[in-house]
């Protein structure tokens, strides 16, 4: 029904086929809509956040999407400002991914304030000295380089190429890339890095505080290398389902290996660093606090094999997966390495967010659980939801992959 | 630190004392200060994690077994940060501030936008998020208790403390009409220290050395609530009970220093003679 829409010389499943694969994600969706409607309605009561958790669910979501949406600066910085050439046959897909986390945490973002009208006087009233006044910032000009940089893929589109202006708009825009790239690198680099800031500075929170050179904490950076190093290795892995779903091969190896390898190295190099961060931060800025390690994971369910996890398992383990490159060119090892290294950042920005406010500071107070309401899994979902229907659409109508046709020839009929 | 004005003059620094061993946890301060400042209630009040008590009052216990178990009360306000208040520099859209003439962290309502930012970062859990429409119900006579001089808040901004700011207004007025450029101590009080029937709580100018919170802040059994993360309180506990003091901070094994010279233990300033040989 819709063929001639769908790029030349490739092969997409029937339209009734694509409909139903929408369906569960349009459903998320729903359920996203539902809540947002009810969070904006009637106030944020509709979570289970409190006095005690005043970040929860939502934030854990953002920041761990955009760390995992972090392959579109770094891939971008590599492809054109490194001169990668093999990355050109994965840095649509990175863009996309890119474009769909940072958009979606956003939105979520819109919800989680208590008064989402006054959103702009984050820039009408800003306060400098918040880092989360440069994180706003940052994430509105890089979602609008995401979005120039997503166009030309949008205007590669068969019908809308067939317009001229169009073709040719798309076509110069393709041209000074490079300029985005560097814009993008540039505010990914801050904003990132402010992500952690963001709970380095709490110096009155002994289990987020951390200590470092000049404004910046050591988070700062950490967030920054955590993010490039799983950002690259969530576009292989978001790569690799969609090859496993279409039964086709879309990226050359050399794409994906190169960026294996890239972040083994950064994956590494982070995990050293973090070592090192937990350790100052257990011998230093902790019993300066007048606390120990276990102070933290004595109650609630949140004990040290959360720490154990985040750092063995899907740390030290993945990186020395795909540091050793028998291990990073078997195809099922490297997805695993990279499914642990994504579920390792999630669990490190949930450590970040959620134990922080869980323990609580002063030696008298209790400790209160937090479990979130079915309206704060409907907006995050929704994320996910909205992702796979955009990634879907833009592979079924777009040429995503530019190898796809020379790596799956169509037999002639 | 003093502050010194344009005029050369130093700057106030209110600030206020409470003294626990006065402290019979009778809960008037709280009253007062949800009358007096517009605190909206709910008409379920149990949602502890969500109800607003600017002044909130805590039990603490030695945790020992009778006949040795202790009791005591810990009121705590906003505690007024002075160094770098954790709540203020983190604020995205400047909607909290250190007034550096008064040192009152104050707080534009309408300005929030209520990201929480604040609430993360305040190690007290001073600031409440307001979760709910406002409501004063109607037949119960509350809304006769409204004071006009206190802006109700909307749902979805952070409220906390402000040393009932308003009554500095109303007292710096009363004064310029009266040609006056300074307030007595007592024209400015806070509401939770005129309605304590015990007296537990004094506020005043720590920076004037006639104020009487000056001089108890300064008393050898003053402490501050978790002093070493440097947020330099304005408000100051008095208590000559060893475990309430070691209650006021995280001390590792070891640390803790017992107030031990007795030297004050008759003068009239001191609270409780003798109790700080209370063994833990
Ligand atoms: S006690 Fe909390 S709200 Fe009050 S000034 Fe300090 S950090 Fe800010
Ligand atoms: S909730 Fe309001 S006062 Fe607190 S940081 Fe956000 S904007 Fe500032």
């Amino acid at each position: 029904m819709d063929s001639p829409l769908l790029p030349q010389g490739v092969k997409r499943c029937s339209t009734w086929a694509f409909f139903f694969w929408t369906l569960p994600w349009l459903a998320l969706l729903a359920w996203g809509g539902l809540s947002a409607f009810l969070c904006l309605w009637k106030g944020l009561n509709q979570t289970n956040m409190s006095n005690v958790f005043a970040f929860a669910l939502w934030i854990v979501f953002d920041l761990a999407v955009i760390a995992l949406g972090a392959g579109a600066f770094f891939t971008g910085f590599l492809t054109y400002i490194i001169g990668k050439k093999e990355l050109k046959n994965i840095i649509n897909t990175a863009v996309i991914i890119g474009f769909i986390c940072y958009s979606g945490a956003m939105a979520m973002l819109g919800i989680d304030i208590g008064q989402p009208i006054r959103g702009w006087f984050i820039f009408w009233h800003a306060n400098i000295h918040s880092m989360l006044v440069e994180v706003s910032f940052c994430i509105t000009c890089y979602l609008m380089v995401l979005a120039i940089e997503f166009i030309p893929i949008i205007l590669e589109n068969r019908k809308l190429e067939e317009i001229k202006e169009l073709r040719l708009f798309g076509h110069n825009l393709h041209e000074i890339m490079a300029v985005f790239a560097a814009t993008g690198t540039f505010l990914s680099f801050f904003h990132q890095g402010s992500l952690g800031g963001m709970f380095g500075v709490m110096y009155a929170r002994p289990f987020a505080a951390r200590e470092g050179f000049y404004i910046w904490p050591w988070t700062f950076f950490l967030f920054v290398l955590s993010a490039i190093a799983c950002g690259p290795l969530f576009t292989i892995l978001c790569t690799k389902l969609t090859e496993f779903l279409t039964r086709k091969k879309l990226v050359p190896d050399s794409a994906i290996q190169l960026l294996a390898k890239i972040s083994a190295w950064l994956l590494s190099l982070y995990i050293v660093l973090k070592i090192f961060d937990y350790l100052g931060w257990i011998y230093g800025i902790v019993p300066r606090a007048g606390l120990t390690f276990e102070s933290f994971f004595r109650e609630g369910p949140y004990g040290m094999w959360l720490v154990v996890l985040e750092m063995v398992f899907c740390g030290i383990l993945p990186a020395i997966i795909l540091m050793v490159p028998q291990g990073r060119k078997n195809q099922a090892w490297l997805i695993f390495a990279a499914l642990l290294t994504c579920t390792g950042i999630v669990l490190n920005r949930f450590l970040f967010i959620v134990v922080t406010l869980a323990v609580p500071v002063m030696p008298f107070d209790r400790f209160w659980s937090y479990l979130p309401t079915w309206q704060e899994w409907g907006i995050g979902l929704a994320v996910v939801g909205y992702g796979f229907l955009v990634f879907s659409l833009a592979y079924r109508y777009l040429p995503v992959f530019p190898k796809e046709r020379e790596l799956n020839p169509v037999p002639e009929s | 630190m003093k502050k010194e004005n344009d005029q050369g003059k130093v700057d106030q620094k209110y600030g206020m004392v409470i003294d626990l061993d006065k402290c019979t946890g009778c809960g008037t301060c709280m009253v007062a200060c949800a009358a007096e400042n517009n605190v909206s209630v709910r008409p379920d009040q149990s949602d502890k994690e969500r109800t607003i008590t600017w002044m909130r009052l805590y039990k603490i216990t030695n945790g020992k077994e009778f006949p040795d178990s202790e009791v005591s009360y810990f009121p705590r306000p906003c505690m007024q940060c002075d160094h770098h208040p954790p709540c203020v520099s983190v604020c995205v859209s400047t909607a909290t501030r250190l007034d550096t003439h008064t040192g009152i962290v104050s707080q534009i309502y309408t300005r929030c936008i209520g990201c929480r930012y604040c609430q993360a970062a305040c190690p007290y859990g001073v600031r409440y998020f307001n979760w709910w429409d406002t409501y004063f119900p109607k037949d119960k006579g509350l809304e006769r208790y409204l004071s006009p001089e206190v802006s109700p808040r909307m749902r979805g901004v952070v409220e906390k403390c402000t040393f009932c700011h308003h009554r500095l207004m109303r007292a710096k007025e009363q004064a310029y009409a009266e040609d006056r450029r300074e307030i007595e101590e007592e024209e400015y009080q806070t509401a939770c220290t005129q309605a304590c029937p015990a007296n537990a709580i004094t506020f005043g100018d720590l920076n004037n050395p006639e104020h009487e919170v000056s001089k108890l802040s300064k008393h050898p059994f003053a402490f501050r609530l978790l002093e070493r993360l440097g947020t330099e309180p304005k408000v100051y506990y008095l208590s000559s009970r060893d475990w309430v003091r070691k209650l006021g901070d995280n001390f590792l094994p070891g640390e803790y220093q017992p107030v031990v010279n007795k030297t004050w233990a008759n003068q009239n300033w001191s609270t409780k003679p003798g109790r700080d040989t209370f063994s833990l």
